[in-house]
């Protein structure tokens, strides 16, 4: 069960680093910049509801933000883990990381499928 | 220039003392000595008794390996002008039990390296008629690099990790793992695997980078973790889909 964990959570870790790394700066260009610009056309709320409401828009805003909090669940389970050499409660650590981003995965997929 | 420079030495003499102390040595001053030259001077001119390994005196043997004011670097590849004034404080590597003054004991590490089986495993040998394992400039480029390791430990000095869980198999283990699993002649990567996918193999690595940066031969541990750690993730993810196959 421990040789299946190690890589299960670090692949969601690695998945989660790559990705972010490739969208978030995207996103935040067209979101903070071109958009509010105006530079290509889509400055009207309805425009982007309509691209934000696209079934695959929001299947990839959920992996992204899924990848995105196991990401961080896990780098701070090692901050906790290595940095403040909290090894005897490392089961403990790992189920209120990765419950939190568990909980925060559900919570997006929520927000996705009822707001937007 | 300075004439002269002093060196704070580590000194631990089970018999004498018992604590360890630093006692200060001053020794001339040269343009073009290492700090295990200023050792040799000490060792030969002031105290025969100071202990340290040395042999080659050109960075490829990997013996005078030592903490030189908190880095971990070869004291033969390391001159004494960087650190002037000084007083140059020289200690043994760090993360490993002391034997006597800047001797380490190695045994873990010698131990830990055996496990991964560094050396070329076939499941058949061929019989030596049929001539040699032949390889192309691209197959030896694929694992160069890693066998450049000269097993110094300095990675293993640098390393945070291998401090605070002493049971981490360390980086130039896996990193020689790397070399010899990259190897187009070689065919033991499931018997290396047993050792690397175990929570005390790759994945105590949080990914720290120290054990590059201070390799005095450029063998990137490091990059040499993390690849590992990319095949057995993806190994893991297909065993998921694809009934019957082991991770």
């Amino acid at each position: 069960m421990r040789r299946a964990r190690d890589p299960f959570f670090w692949g969601l870790f690695s998945g989660g680093g790559m990705l972010t790394a490739l969208l978030l700066p995207a996103l935040f260009l067209v979101t903070a910049i071109t958009a509010p610009m105006g530079w290509f056309g889509m400055t009207g709320y309805e425009e982007w509801a309509t691209l934000a409401g696209h079934p695959l828009t929001r299947a990839g805003l959920l992996l992204v933000a899924f990848l995105a909090f196991f990401h961080a669940a896990h780098r701070f389970r090692y901050t906790l883990y290595d940095g403040l050499q909290l090894y005897h409660l490392d089961a403990l650590i790992s189920i209120v990381t990765y419950g939190v981003a568990a909980v925060l995965t559900v919570l997006a997929a929520a927000l996705l499928i009822l707001v937007v | 220039m300075p004439d002269t420079v002093k060196l704070e030495v580590f000194r631990y003499r089970p018999e004498g003392e018992g604590a360890p102390v630093y006692e200060t040595f001053e020794v001339p001053y040269r343009d073009e000595w290492m700090v295990l030259d200023a050792l040799n001077h000490i060792k030969d001119h002031q105290d025969g008794t100071l202990s340290y390994r040395w042999a080659c005196r050109m960075g490829v043997c990997g013996s005078c390996g030592m903490t030189v004011n908190g880095e971990p670097v070869l004291t033969c590849a390391t001159y004494l002008e960087p650190f002037l004034p000084g007083p140059i404080r020289v200690e043994p590597l760090h993360g490993f039990p002391v034997i006597r003054d800047l001797v380490g004991d190695l045994e873990d590490f010698v131990e830990k390296l055996q496990r991964v089986k560094p050396w070329i495993i076939r499941e058949e040998e061929k019989p030596t008629s049929e001539g040699e394992y032949l390889q192309t400039p691209e197959e030896m480029d694929a694992y160069k690099r890693y066998s450049m390791c000269i097993n110094c430990m300095l990675c293993y000095a640098a390393c945070p990790i291998y401090e605070l869980e002493p049971g981490f198999i360390g980086p130039a283990a896996i990193a020689l793992a790397q070399r010899y699993n990259l190897d187009s002649r070689d065919e033991g990567a499931r018997e290396r695997h047993e050792v690397l996918a175990e929570h005390e193999g790759v994945w105590s690595c949080t990914f720290v980078g120290e054990c590059s940066i201070v390799c005095p031969k450029d063998v990137d541990p490091a990059g040499a973790i993390q690849r590992y750690k990319v095949d057995a993730t993806l190994d893991f993810f297909r065993s998921l889909v694809t009934p019957g196959r082991s991770p």
